[in-house]
């Protein structure tokens, strides 16, 4: 059949992704984790859902979610501010603003977050406090406020490095060009650099947004009742250690993957067309 | 063709232990198309970004239309304001179309509105000859094309002086003449232009002067009919024979 084969040939890129359409061929390309999760979590709400113990127990550490999302969203949203602006310190040719920035990064990348959190707590918080005039400085007395600075200041110092890397990965032709057609430098880094370096970082930026809300459950060493803080307690009140620590590693997954499935969104949504 | 728009004297440039620019002294006049060529390492990339600051010079003096180009911001970006360059890897913004690569700058630094600069780059897209690829993005160009878009972006800023910087050195071979032919449209309506390229039926045809350089220095400036038809120097005599077949 010669007609055959050359039309063999002449389709074989096409045919061999098309191929991947057929289920029984395409076995070895499905996303089976996915499957499973899902399957575990129907299962899991079934048990939930069906059991009046489960129900209740959900019932009750669903309060501490929303301040868990609430420490995340914030310590996340105040990290993106504080890398920006260290990272931008990190690659100014300023010696003053580059030694700055580049001792915070290094100090703080070399401490536990946790011993930060508790040092902010303890100390910083304290000591701010004090000093802050009246009106002020009960902001600073507010546990949940100094989780959240404290996580900010933490991530905001490995944000920086990847603001940096997404900088210094932008070929140096493009700050030419913003500059030769009579952009200032920060011009050039508001209109032409950092719109590019922003959708290279995006999945790491993403990847470190999940971390957060999972080292929110740090704060709960400094009393602020996210969900971990609740499990703990509920759990300890109860003597039911199993259910509640299930449900808790349960709603975080929840929570992380939900989030994973946005930050896939927005990269798809601000991908450069090619 | 009256008083020179830009001076350039006793420049000399070093990176580090190389010496790239050894006094340098030239002029251009307004109008007037001066191509560079020379062996690679010769001083002609480095001579053109010194004219808009890219390269800060270590001493001698580059005076654009009246302006020193120093390391002062303000004088600077009063330079690059009339000055336009183009370059060998084009260097369009990859997250911009066609279109807004030429209206960013309009907007940012001449404060033209939306409706303004689109017209204008539109009116460029035209006279490159791809008014259809407005809305593509860089990547979805051929670099003929993307060579085509960045002049266009250059000329938005109504530049007095547009540089070329080895401007078909990167593309492939069948879309060099519509790149040149865009140059040669330039040339042929006054645009003061310095060129380092070595398509010599470009210079033939557009430059008024060619200049050939050699170890940071310029060796021979003269016509191009003098230079090709009868070199003085003996080095240029070598260049030219290794370049023309």
């Amino acid at each position: 059949m010669p007609e055959l084969n050359v039309e063999t040939t002449a389709r074989l890129p096409k045919r061999s992704t098309a191929g991947r359409a057929i289920p029984v061929a395409g076995l070895e390309n499905m996303p089976w984790w996915v499957i499973i999760l899902i399957l575990a979590g129907l299962a899991a709400t079934f048990v939930i859902f069906t059991s009046a113990d489960y129900t209740s127990i959900i019932t009750l550490l669903s309060s501490g979610i929303s301040l868990t999302l609430y420490v995340t969203f914030f310590a996340y949203f105040f990290a993106l501010i504080f890398g920006l602006i260290a990272g931008l310190m990190r690659v100014s040719r300023n010696p003053v603003l580059f030694t700055l920035a580049t001792l915070y990064v290094e100090v703080i990348r070399g401490i536990p977050l946790l011993v930060q959190i508790l040092y902010f707590f303890y100390v910083i918080a304290p000591f701010l406090a004090d000093r802050v005039p009246e009106p002020f400085d009960g902001w600073f007395r507010s546990e949940v406020n100094e989780g959240i600075i404290a996580l900010a200041i933490g991530y905001g110092a490995y944000l920086a490095e990847v603001y940096r890397a997404g900088i210094e990965a932008i070929p140096r032709g493009q700050m030419e060009a913003a500059r030769s057609l009579g952009m200032s430098y920060v011009q050039a880094m508001r209109y032409v650099i950092l719109p590019q370096a922003i959708r290279i970082i995006l999945p790491p930026l993403g990847n470190d947004f999940v971390s957060m809300l999972k080292d929110s459950a740090l704060t709960s060493a400094i009393s602020v009742k996210e969900l971990t803080l609740w499990t703990r307690q509920r759990s300890a009140n109860t003597f039911r250690p199993l259910e509640h620590w299930t449900i808790a590693a349960l709603l975080y997954l929840v929570m992380t993957l939900g989030l994973s499935l946005i930050v896939r969104y927005l990269e798809r949504k601000f991908a450069i067309p090619k | 063709m009256s008083e020179p728009i830009i001076q350039i004297e006793k420049v000399h440039k070093r990176f580090g232990k190389v010496h790239a620019l050894r006094g340098v002294t030239t002029s251009v006049r307004h109008g007037e198309v001066l191509v560079l060529i020379g062996p690679s390492g010769s001083g002609k990339s480095t001579l053109l970004r010194c004219i808009n600051g890219l390269e800060h010079i270590d001493s001698g003096q580059v005076v654009v239309d009246n302006i020193p180009v120093t390391q002062s911001a303000a004088n600077i970006n009063a330079v690059r304001a009339e000055v336009g360059i183009v370059f060998q890897q084009f260097n369009l913004f990859p997250h911009l179309t066609a279109l807004q690569n030429i209206t960013l700058a309009q907007q940012v630094i001449r404060k033209r509105s939306a409706e303004e600069s689109q017209r204008i780059a539109r009116q460029l897209l035209e006279k490159v000859g791809i008014p259809e690829k407005a809305d593509a993005y860089p990547a979805q160009l051929s670099g003929g094309q993307q060579q085509r878009v960045a002049i266009a972006r250059a000329l938005a800023m109504n530049p007095k002086i547009m540089l070329f910087d080895e401007p078909t050195s990167a593309l492939d071979p069948e879309m060099i003449q519509e790149v040149l032919e865009t140059m040669m449209l330039l040339a042929k309506e006054g645009m003061t232009m310095v060129v380092v390229s070595h398509e010599m039926g470009f210079a033939r045809a557009a430059a008024n002067r060619i200049a050939f350089m050699d170890s940071g220095t310029i060796i021979e400036d003269t016509t191009p009919e003098q230079l090709f038809a009868n070199p003085r120097e003996e080095r240029t005599r070598q260049f030219l024979s290794k370049i023309l077949h």
